[in-house]
């Protein structure tokens, strides 16, 4: 049998843990562009649309991310789809990351006053424009610190992809302690990596919010 | 396509959904009552005049608050057992969600309690209330009142997040799901029926979490 000593276990775990981050950052990057998709549905003038979003954000904010992950990893493959762990993971959390973003910032838009668009009408901008230029960069400044807020509550999330088999920190951290039996050691250096990469984002969180209410 | 869609399985798992929905029931309502009450004693620690007390609570505010449920379930269900508790997968499940909801409301007990205004405090002292009886006749209903929608969203995601404690075999929804799908072979469609639950729980959660509190809160919720 191979010893495994604390070093061993760290740098393992370590190396896992870039799993966890580029899991992370492509979760957030797609979540923030198809969140940006269900936005401008959110906030449509047709009916219908605006229905549709509802419904989309409602389920993934009803749901249980496991039961999300479960659904797209054993449902894809009957539609044709050739499926792995990291797919399935990649797309769970891209879907329920633009859930969540896109009520963020439609929190965002819908606190601008109306003026602002009728501004953007009076100097002759059309929708597209006046959404690109006056109303979505305000509603993102504004939501700024409840959108980093929301990327320390996805880096966390990423730790229920290694139930449907993606080899990320908890999936490493399983095989490691199956391997030394040393369960404290183990989880406790788990915990502790996942608050070094949340913690400062939290911290960053709390000064975005100090700065927003002196203002 | 070549799949065919087959609920016919339905029918005899009604039994083990329901007592899957039982259990997480229980799970969460356990939790809500233990966490908030442990929650309201945290924002009182986090505004005590001892320093070391605040910081102890801030400490362990963060520290849930930045690593995911499954790890700290997963540490207190396989670490502990190392210090020599040992605990059966339903008390690790119970102790892990209510020390992860009580992290999270304490901020938002104490967002509650700042707001209550420090007239209605002083107002008390000059009538001689006691302290503690100004506490929890003056200062707590009225935090309570103003907070009851974010401790109802926490209480929604707490029972959204315990799908995550049938890791540990805990026989609840997510569990029974897991079951299901491994002797009929429809993981899809008992997927699918599962998340319907929760979905229906969620709402019924929240809809029945604001009629009692408009009903028991004073006044209706702010």
């Amino acid at each position: 049998m191979i010893e495994f000593t604390f070093w061993d276990i760290a740098r393992n775990l370590l190396l896992a843990a870039r799993w966890t981050v580029l899991l992370s950052v492509v979760a957030f990057a797609g979540g923030a562009i198809v969140g940006v998709a269900i936005l401008l549905a959110r906030i449509s003038k047709r009916n219908w649309l605006r229905r549709s979003a509802q419904y989309y954000i409602g389920l993934f904010q009803g749901t249980p991310l496991l039961m999300q992950l479960f659904l797209l990893f054993f449902g894809l493959p009957l539609l044709g789809f050739r499926i792995e762990a990291w797919t399935a993971a990649v797309l769970g959390l891209t879907l329920c990351a633009s859930a969540f973003l896109a009520e963020i910032w439609r929190g965002g838009v819908q606190s601008l006053p109306n003026g602002q668009w009728d501004a953007g009408s009076s100097l002759g901008l059309h929708y597209i424009a006046q959404l690109r230029l006056i109303i979505l960069p305000q509603a993102f400044a504004i939501t700024r610190a409840p959108t980093v807020g929301f990327l320390v509550q996805l880096i966390k999330s990423t730790a229920l992809t290694s139930i449907i088999g993606f080899e990320e920190l908890v999936r490493t951290s399983n095989a490691i302690n199956n391997a030394t039996f040393e369960p404290f050691t183990v989880y406790g250096l788990v915990a502790l990596i996942y608050f070094v990469l949340c913690y400062p984002l939290t911290r960053y969180t709390k000064k975005l919010e100090l700065r927003t209410a002196q203002r | 396509m070549g799949y065919a869609l087959d609920f016919g399985w339905l029918n005899d798992a009604l039994g083990m959904i329901a007592s899957g929905a039982v259990m997480t029931v229980f799970l969460i309502v356990v939790t809500s009552v233990a966490g908030t009450l442990l929650s309201i004693f945290g924002a009182i620690g986090r505004r005590s005049r001892h320093a070391i007390l605040r910081k102890l609570v801030a400490g362990y505010v963060e520290l849930i608050r930045n690593t995911p449920f499954l790890v700290q379930l997963f540490f207190i269900f396989f670490g502990l057992p190392r210090l020599g508790i040992r605990l059966d997968p339903v008390t690790a499940a119970i102790l892990a969600m209510t020390l992860n909801m009580a992290a999270y409301s304490t901020e938002i007990v104490g967002a509650g309690l700042d707001a209550v205004p420090k007239g209605q405090t002083e107002a008390a002292k000059a009538l001689g209330l006691r302290p503690r009886t100004i506490f929890i006749k003056i200062v707590l209903p009225q935090a309570l009142k103003v907070i009851f929608p974010a401790l109802t969203s926490q209480i929604v995601i707490m029972m959204l997040e315990s799908a995550v404690v049938s890791q540990i075999a805990v026989r609840e929804l997510t569990y029974e799901a897991d079951m299901l799908q491994a002797r009929t072979f429809r993981a899809f469609e008992t997927y699918f029926v599962i998340t319907l639950v929760y979905l229906g729980l969620s709402i019924a959660l929240r809809r029945l979490l604001y009629a009692a509190g408009r009903r028991s809160i004073a006044g209706g919720m702010a």
